[in-house]
């Protein structure tokens, strides 16, 4: 008996290890070619043949073609405001659905619920429309309009963190109205202190999407290359007539984009599950 | 009075008016109140309340201004059946001795402005039946004695009674502006001939269910691309979502055995394909499966392989990869969200199923499954609707590639990467408007049927 679960212990080892390498090859492979001193985007061994670090000075230092340097800017500007409005908006809608009973609150979240079940880019061209009717589609006014269109559908986000607020004892509340709180200040002095854990995944979730996000950032921008962000200056290195001489610094791009969006992803996982044991006990 | 008595009186006066609605105001009202239907606000002046009446004024009066002006709201409403016929001339010019050109219509801006201006009128009608009401109360209170709320009174209950209002005003007016009104338009377009085809970019008509009569007709040639993408969908959502769940689940059952170590370890290197950027992740994975890939490159040096497999450019292939690249994606998100449960299933359950003498395969059928579906069970559902709409990975990985000659639609794309080709690429909006309106109505039916028959939403209130 025993030795037969030492076997299946150590099959499920081995299985698990053999997954583990299958899932990490592609970053490695990536990470590897970050280093690759060869141009081109294929190549005959796993390995390269010379590495380098000319990629990630290259990206940064040769400006003219692509400058990664300012869509590094460009993107960090827009997600921080990004983060702001819609965590506000999240904030907001949350607390009043969660603690408040109005009139237009059922149709509200049947709305919301419905209104997620479109990718937002499906009335995307008509967005786009929209901006250009407000004048929001040219020039430095680009990046609002990206702005706008990242923070627009955090009013529809609000389930995650509904759903936390509404593990806050409504005691709390009730004690606070008694002592003559209004449901302003219950909600800055006492909902908001409470759902930090969440606030904190909020947060960083909402300042990723401008990182990774192509689709919406493309229809807007367009070719205009002064206002572009990582995500579409990624994709442009792909396309035909650079990808020979860029795809080894897409590669050390890519790298750089993903390494701290990854270890945002680490620490905000641990906030989730932090928030989802609950907030206040008993 | 104290703050307690306070509230309580506050909440008898709340019981002893049930809401007032427009029909009931304008029954009950006398002159004044039939008067305010008319000069907004009226009812609120004369009860006292002068700047909340002075200000539903004040929008009435910019409201009018704005909808009978010229090129206003009436004028871009009126124009919504013709969509405008004035094409753009071009006019010589004898003094300067040029071509100038006289400004034609667009159709596009028409239905735009045109249905922003319906959507205004609606949120004023709105406004206007809760001025009457409004109006209403605020008399109904002085000729009872009571003196109504101060406009400081009003400003005040926004941060108290009414935040909701303070809360939820920028939220929805984003919502509305930003995806309500896009959704409409985009919907109007269904209607119309707003194609590249033919020529009707810049002027179209409105031509009522054609489109929708060539989509849903299978003999026609774009009807037969949209069966088979539907096809495809549907097979793709099934797949992705079910072996993703059945794989997940094996996995986090393997990870949660009581002998495994490093359970953290494990589940963080797997969760990896989560935390990189998928725009990035299947970038890759797509340069590494191309013909002179390095996968391909490396099987051929192993000498496995003579020709280059055709992952991209063979349908069964491309269908089986994006599949498969879907899992090493899925895997992971099915493992964190089943380890939680797993973990809160009863233990005793094992225990009696140890005692019975089950085996291994009966207690997972038997004890651990119909556990795990009852919790997970709108999870699954909203997987499978999230994969209907996946469209970075098949954009990302294959492009919907690969094209048969002739068709607008590849092998591998979904109706959600075909919507997007449709207006994007081919600028056929009155056909990408048809499939995104037939995906809606497909989703939005299973959604509200789900929720609002899940237990979280019918006992929303009981948890506390």
């Amino acid at each position: 008996m025993r030795t037969k679960r030492i076997v299946t212990d150590v099959f499920i080892y081995i299985f698990l290890a053999g997954l583990c390498v299958i899932w990490l090859v592609p970053f490695f492979w990536l990470f590897m070619q970050s280093f690759r001193a060869e141009p081109g985007q294929f190549i005959e061994t796993f390995f390269p043949k010379n590495y380098t670090l000319d990629n990630y000075i290259r990206l940064f230092t040769e400006t003219n073609v692509i400058n990664f340097a300012r869509m590094f800017v460009n993107t960090f500007v827009i997600a921080v405001c990004t983060c702001i409005l819609s965590t506000f908006f999240v904030l907001s809608v949350s607390y009043c659905t969660s603690r408040l009973r109005f009139s237009f609150r059922r149709p509200y979240m049947n709305m919301a619920l419905v209104l997620n079940l479109f990718p937002g880019f499906m009335s995307m061209i008509a967005v786009y429309f929209i901006l250009k009717a407000l004048g929001l589609t040219e020039g430095d006014m680009i990046p609002i309009a990206l702005i706008i269109v990242f923070s627009a559908g955090a009013g529809t986000q609000f389930y995650v963190m509904k759903g936390y607020m509404d593990t806050i004892p409504k005691a709390l509340d009730e004690a606070a109205s008694l002592d003559g709180c209004t449901k302003w200040q219950i909600f800055t002095k006492i909902t908001l202190p409470l759902s930090k854990p969440m606030i904190v995944y909020q947060v960083v979730t909402s300042f990723m999407i401008p990182w990774i996000d192509f689709i919406f950032a493309r229809i807007i921008v367009r070719a205009e290359a002064k206002y572009y962000t990582v995500s579409i200056g990624l994709w442009s290195m792909l396309e035909r007539e650079y990808v020979w001489d860029w795809y080894t610094r897409f590669c050390a791009g890519a790298v750089l984009v993903s390494i701290p969006v990854a270890i945002l992803f680490m620490v905000t996982q641990r906030f989730y599950r932090e928030a989802m044991s609950g907030s206040v006990k008993g | 009075m104290s703050k307690l008595e306070k509230t309580v009186s506050m909440k008898g006066r709340f019981l002893q008016r049930p809401s007032v609605g427009l029909l009931s105001a304008v029954c009950n009202g006398g002159g004044v109140v039939w008067a305010s239907l008319i000069v907004m606000g009226l009812g609120n002046i004369v009860s006292g309340q002068i700047i909340k009446g002075a200000l539903f004024l004040l929008v009435e009066l910019l409201f009018l201004a704005f909808f009978l002006g010229p090129e206003g709201g009436a004028y871009q409403i009126s124009r919504l059946p013709g969509l405008g016929e004035r094409l753009q001339g071009e006019v010589w010019n004898e003094d300067k001795g040029i071509f100038e050109y006289t400004e034609g219509d667009r159709s596009q801006l028409i239905l735009l402005y045109g249905i922003a201006w319906l959507c205004i009128a609606v949120l004023f009608l709105v406004l206007w039946r809760g001025s009457v009401i409004s109006g209403y109360k605020a008399l109904r209170m002085k000729r009872e004695g009571e003196r109504p709320n101060s406009f400081a009174e009003d400003i005040r209950s926004l941060f108290d009674g009414n935040i909701h209002r303070l809360l939820m005003a920028l939220p929805t007016a984003f919502l509305l502006v930003f995806t309500v009104l896009p959704l409409i338009y985009m919907m109007s377009m269904a209607f119309t001939d707003f194609s590249r085809e033919n020529d009707k970019l810049v002027l179209f008509d409105w031509v009522g269910f054609d489109n929708f009569i060539s989509i849903f007709n299978s003999n026609s040639a774009v009807g037969k691309q949209f069966w088979s993408v539907l096809g495809w969908t549907l097979v793709w959502a099934f797949f992705a979502t079910f072996l993703n769940f059945f794989l997940g689940t094996l996995l986090a059952m393997l990870i949660n055995r009581t002998s495994i170590k490093l359970k953290g370890a494990w589940r963080t290197v797997l969760a990896t394909t989560i935390a990189v950027p998928q725009f990035v992740s299947l970038m890759v994975i797509r340069s590494m499966v191309q013909p002179q890939g390095i996968v391909n490159r490396l099987l051929a040096s192993w000498g496995l392989i003579s020709s280059p497999l055709p992952f991209l450019t063979d349908a069964t292939w491309a269908r089986v990869l994006v599949i498969v690249i879907n899992l090493w994606i899925g895997i992971p998100y099915t493992i964190l969200q089943v380890t939680g449960v797993l973990n809160n299933i009863p233990k005793e359950q094992y225990d009696a199923a140890k005692v019975d003498g089950a085996s291994p395969f009966r207690t997972f059928t038997n004890v651990t499954m119909p556990h795990m579906m009852f919790v997970l069970t709108p999870y699954l559902i909203t997987q499978f609707t999230g994969n209907i709409n996946n469209f970075n990975v098949i954009y990302l990985l294959t492009r919907g590639e690969p094209i048969y000659v002739g068709n607008s639609a590849g092998a591998t794309d979904l109706l959600i990467t075909w919507l997007y080709k449709l207006s994007v690429d081919q600028q056929k909006y009155n056909l990408a408007a048809v499939v995104g309106i037939f995906t809606f109505v497909v989703l939005s039916v299973v959604a509200l049927v789900t929720y609002n028959n899940s237990k979280s939403y019918k006992n929303e209130e009981g948890f506390k």
